[in-house]
C-alpha cells in the first residue's frame, strides 16, 4: 500500500509548495506536512504530498547493517 | 488572363478557421482543403492527378501489407505528434515483415470545430515524416463527424511494400535457443504521453521516441537474413510483445532485467505512477529474434545503425510448453513478465 | 535513484538470506505476517520468497486498501456519478474493482458517468474550483499514509469557501485491522493461523510512528518490525524478527529508522485528527464488520461530507460465493486454495479484490510467482 518514494527537494515554492526531482524527473508537490525543509533534503513523497523527512544518517546506519548481516557467515 | 471576381475563392484560414461539416462534404469546401492541405503538404505525382485512387506498378515478388488506425491523446508530445506517429507506424509494421515500405493511404476523421491550425501543423509533421522515410502517402480520404463524436483527429494509415526473396520473418518462427535482441532503450514513448496527460503532470526531458525503422530493418536483414521475428513493442510493451511471439511459436522466453535499457528518467517517472517499463509503449524501438550464432553479428549491425545505437541482447528463448516469459530480476530472484491486463493504470497503493 | 537503488542490491540480498537461513532454527517454523499491500507486491516482484529457508513462512495481510474496501462502498461511488451526477475524482487504484450490477468504475465511466482520475487530492480540490457549477466528489480511500491530504484538501476547501466539493471518506486504520486479526478465532483460538510476528507497514509508520504497534507486541506477545518498502528492507526485517523469535522476545522494532520514528509525524497527526474522527464500526470486504477502525468527517466540517450531502445509504454486498478473498485477507488460505484462482478470476476477469490491486496476494501471485506452481523447465 502507498506507493511513496524518497525524492530530493530542488526548489522551494510558495503556498507550502516544493519541487523535487526523482532521478531526473521533476514534479511540483506539497510541502504543508513537513518542516523545515531545505533544498537538498530529501522527503518521502506520496499522492504529491511531502510525508516525512528523510533521515541520511539513519539511512547510511541501515545501510552498513544490511552489510553487516553478511560479514559473519555459516555460525549462528 | 485576368481573373473575374467571380473567380476569387477565399483561401483556407489556416491561423483562426475551424473545422466544420463542409469540410466533409464532398463538395468545394471539402475539394479546397485537401488541395490547399493535403495535396500540398504530401505533394506527389499521384496527388497532383487528383483522383480517389493512385495506380502504380506492382513489383514482382511478396507483396506485405498493413494498417494502423491513430487514436493518441494528447495529439502532440515532446518528440512528435498523431501525425508523424501515423506514418512511422505503420512504416514500421510492413518493416517488421522485413519489408521495403512502398506506399502509404492515409484516411483523416475530423471532428468538427477541429483548429485548423493545429490540423496544419499536424498534417505538415506527417508529410515530412513521409519524406523523410522515402514513403509517400499517394491516396487519401477526409470525413468529417459532428462536435463530440470525435476526439479531435483520428487517422487511419495503410502501407505496402515487399518483402526480398529468401526473407522469412513471422511471429511463429521463435525456437528454443535463439537469442532475443532489443533495439534501445524501453518505455520512452509511453511516458513521454504520459507526462502530458491531465493530472500527471512531471517535468521531463524525454521524449518520445518515434521513428520510421525501415532503415535499421534493412541493415539488419542485409547482414543476417537468418532473423526469424521482429516487431515492435508499440502498446504493451516489449511484455506484451514477447509474450505474443512465445504464444505464435509455442515456446518460452528467459529475459534478464539488467540488460534491458532502460533510460533513468523512464524508470524514475514509471517508479513515481506504479508502472513497470516493461509495459510502456515504444514507437521507435523493435525486437528481434534470430539463431544464437548470428546473435553477436546482428547486435554489430544494429550498433552502427544511428536508431539502434543502444541496441542489447536481453535473453534467449527457451522451450517451455507453457509458453511463460520469465524475468531473472536485478535482485537475483525470478518472475513471470505475463501479459498485461487491460490499460495499466497509475496507482498510489 | 537515491536511496532506492542501493536498497535493491541483489548481493546485500544474498548475504542477509544466508544469514536468515543460519539463524533460523531447523526445529521450528516462522510464520510472519506481512501487513502491508505493498511489501505483499515487492516479495512478489523481487522473488524474495525464493531466498528464504522453508521454514520461513510469509503470510500476507489485508493491508491493501483498495481490497478491503466492500463493494457496497464501491456502489455507492458509481451512485454518486450516476444517480447525482456528480463528479467523482478517484485515485487509479479503484478503477476496476468489480461492484454491483457487473459495474465497476471504470464501466460506469465508459457508459457516461464523469468519473476522473486524479493522482493527487489537490488535484480534486482544482477540480472543484474549475466547475464550480457541478458537484464534485473526492472518493478518499487509504490507510494513515493517505488521510493527510485529504484532511489538508477538507481545511482548504473550507477556507476557499467552496459550496461544491465533499469527500465520500473511506480512510481505514491499521492497528484496529491488526487487532482484529489477532482476534480472530482462527488465530486466538484455534490457532490454525500460526500467526508468530508482524512485518510493519512502512508509510504508514512514518505517520503514526513506531509507537501505535507497542500495544500489540505487549498484548499478543508477537514481535513487530516496522520495515520500508524496498526488497533489503524486508529480508533485513524478516532476520530481525527470526532473532526476535529465537529470543523469545516480543518487541516493537523499526528497520525503517530513515523514516520513521516513534511519534511519527505529529503535524500529519493533528491535521487528522481536526478533520476526522472514528467511526464505531466499518465493514472490511473478507473481515466482516471491524470496530473503530475507520474515519469519518466531523461535525464541524459536515459541509464537506459526501454522505451526508447526498444521504448515502449503504448496503452491504456478499462477496462472490466461491471468492476466498474474505479467507485469504485474514492469512487463513493462500490464492493457490481458492478454486477460481486463475480459471475464471484472474486479472482481466477479476471475481474478487485480492485480484483487482495489483498488491492484492492473488494479483501478486498471479502475475509474478503462478509459474512456481507448475514446473517449468529451462532449455
Amino acid at each position: 500500500m502507498c506507493l511513496a518514494l524518497p525524492a530530493r527537494v530542488v526548489e522551494l515554492l510558495p503556498a507550502s509548495e516544493g519541487t523535487i526531482d526523482l532521478g531526473g524527473v521533476r514534479k511540483r508537490i506539497s510541502l504543508e506536512l513537513v518542516t523545515d525543509v531545505q533544498p537538498g533534503d530529501y522527503v518521502i513523497v506520496h499522492v504529491g504530498y511531502a510525508l516525512q523527512k528523510l533521515d541520511p544518517a539513519e539511512a547510511e546506519r541501515t545501510l552498513a547493517l544490511f552489510a553487516e548481516s553478511g560479514l559473519t557467515d555459516g555460525t549462528a | 488572363m485576368t481573373k473575374g471576381r467571380s473567380d476569387y475563392v477565399r483561401p483556407v484560414d489556416f491561423k483562426h478557421g475551424r473545422v466544420d461539416m463542409t469540410h466533409g462534404g464532398g463538395g468545394r469546401a471539402m475539394a479546397q482543403l485537401i488541395e490547399e492541405l493535403f495535396a500540398r503538404a504530401f505533394s506527389n505525382e499521384w496527388l497532383a492527378q487528383g483522383n480517389d485512387n493512385a495506380l502504380f506498378t506492382v513489383p514482382a515478388g511478396r507483396m506485405v501489407m498493413a494498417t494502423d488506425s491513430h487514436v493518441v491523446s494528447p495529439l502532440e508530445f515532446p518528440g512528435g505528434d498523431i501525425g508523424c506517429l501515423a506514418v512511422h507506424g505503420t512504416i514500421n509494421d510492413v518493416a517488421m515483415a522485413g519489408a521495403r515500405p512502398l506506399y502509404l493511404a492515409a484516411g483523416f476523421i475530423l471532428e468538427e470545430g477541429f483548429p485548423l491550425a493545429t490540423l496544419k501543423r499536424i498534417v505538415e509533421s506527417m508529410a515530412a515524416a513521409s519524406r523523410e522515410a522515402g514513403v509517400p502517402v499517394i491516396t487519401g480520404d477526409t470525413k468529417v463527424v459532428e462536435q463530440g463524436k470525435g476526439d479531435g483527429l483520428f487517422i487511419t494509415t495503410t502501407g505496402i511494400g515487399v518483402v526480398p526473396p529468401g526473407v522469412e520473418i513471422s511471429g511463429d518462427r521463435a525456437r528454443a535457443g535463439d537469442c532475443i535482441l532489443v533495439s534501445g532503450t524501453i518505455g520512452d514513448h509511453g511516458v513521454a504521453i504520459m507526462s502530458l496527460r491531465e493530472n500527471l503532470t512531471f517535468e521531463t526531458t524525454i521524449r518520445s521516441d518515434t521513428a520510421a525503422l525501415h532503415g535499421l530493418v534493412a541493415a539488419m536483414v542485409d547482414a543476417v537474413p537468418t532473423i526469424r521475428c521482429l516487431r515492435d513493442p508499440t502498446r504493451g510493451g516489449l511484455g506484451t510483445t514477447l509474450n505474443e511471439f512465445a504464444r505464435q511459436s509455442g515456446v518460452g522466453m528467459l529475459i534478464h532485467e539488467s540488460k534491458i535499457p532502460v533510460r533513468a528518467e523512464v524508470n524514475a517517472a514509471c517508479e513515481f505512477l506504479g508502472l513497470d517499463p516493461l509495459y510502456v509503449a515504444n514507437e521507435g524501438k523493435l525486437i528481434a529474434i534470430c539463431p544464437p550464432e548470428d546473435a553477436d553479428r546482428l547486435l554489430g549491425a544494429m550498433r552502427t545503425h544511428p536508431l539502434g545505437a543502444g541496441a542489447a541482447i536481453i535473453g534467449e528463448v527457451v522451450a517451455d510448453a507453457h509458453g511463460f516469459v520469465q524475468m531473472e530480476t536485478s535482485f537475483g530472484g525470478r518472475r513471470v513478465v505475463d501479459w498485461l491486463t487491460g490499460e495499466q493504470l497509475p496507482r498510489i497503493c | 535513484m537515491k536511496y532506492i537503488e542501493e536498497f535493491r542490491d541483489g548481493d546485500l540480498a544474498r548475504r542477509i538470506a544466508t544469514r536468515i537461513r543460519a539463524e533460523a532454527r531447523p526445529e521450528r517454523s516462522y510464520n510472519l505476517m506481512e501487513f502491508c499491500g505493498g511489501h505483499t507486491h515487492a516479495i512478489s516482484r523481487y522473488g524474495i520468497k525464493d531466498l528464504l529457508p522453508g521454514n520461513v513462512n510469509m503470510i500476507h495481510g489485508p493491508g491493501c486498501p483498495v481490497c478491503v474496501l466492500p463493494i457496497g462502498r464501491i456502489d455507492n461511488a458509481i451512485e454518486l456519478a450516476t444517480s447525482h451526477s456528480a463528479i467523482v475524482c478517484t485515485y487509479a487504484d479503484t478503477m476496476r474493482v468489480p461492484a454491483s450490477n457487473g459495474l465497476s468504475l471504470m464501466k460506469a465511466k465508459a457508459r457516461g458517468a464523469d468519473i476522473r482520475m486524479v493522482y493527487s487530492a489537490t488535484d480534486a480540490l482544482r477540480i472543484a474550483q474549475d466547475n464550480p457549477a457541478r458537484e464534485v466528489v473526492f472518493f478518499a480511500i487509504g490507510f494513515e499514509t493517505t488521510t493527510p491530504p485529504t484532511a489538508i484538501i477538507i481545511r482548504q476547501a473550507q477556507a476557499l469557501g467552496l459550496t461544491n466539493f465533499t469527500v465520500f471518506c473511506n480512510h481505514v486504520l491499521t492497528p484496529a485491522a491488526i487487532t482484529h486479526i489477532l482476534e480472530s478465532p482462527e488465530v486466538r483460538e484455534l490457532g490454525i493461523v500460526p500467526l508468530d510476528g508482524f512485518i510493519g507497514p512502512a508509510h504508514v509508520s512514518t505517520v503514526i510512528g513506531s509507537q501505535p504497534y507497542e500495544y500489540f507486541a505487549e498484548e499478543y506477545q508477537r514481535p513487530v518490525v516496522i520495515a520500508g518498502f524496498e526488497p533489503l528492507d524486508v529480508m533485513q526485517a524478516i532476520l530481525m524478527l527470526v532473532r526476535q523469535l529465537n529470543e523469545g522476545r516480543a518487541e516493537v522494532e523499526n528497520e525503517f529508522t530513515r523514516a520513521v520514528t516513534r511519534e511519527g509525524n505529529e503535524k500529519a497527526k493533528s491535521l487528522v485528527a481536526d478533520v476526522f474522527e472514528l467511526r464505531r464500526s466499518f465493514e472490511w470486504r473478507g473481515l466482516g464488520e471491524v470496530p473503530y477502525s475507520a474515519l469519518r468527517i466531523k461535525e464541524t466540517y459536515a459541509a464537506f461530507d459526501a454522505e451526508r450531502r447526498f444521504g448515502i445509504a449503504y448496503r452491504s454486498v456478499a462477496d462472490n460465493k466461491a471468492c476466498e478473498c474474505g479467507a485469504i485477507l485474514r492469512g487463513v488460505k493462500k490464492p493457490t486454495d481458492c478454486k477460481v484462482f486463475g480459471t475464471v478470476c484472474t486479472p482481466e476477469n477479476p471475481i474478487g479484490s485480492c485480484m483487482v490491486s495489483s498488491e492484492g496476494a492473488c494479483a501478486a501471485h498471479y502475475t509474478y510467482g503462478r509459474f512456481k506452481d507448475i514446473e517449468v523447465r529451462a532449455a
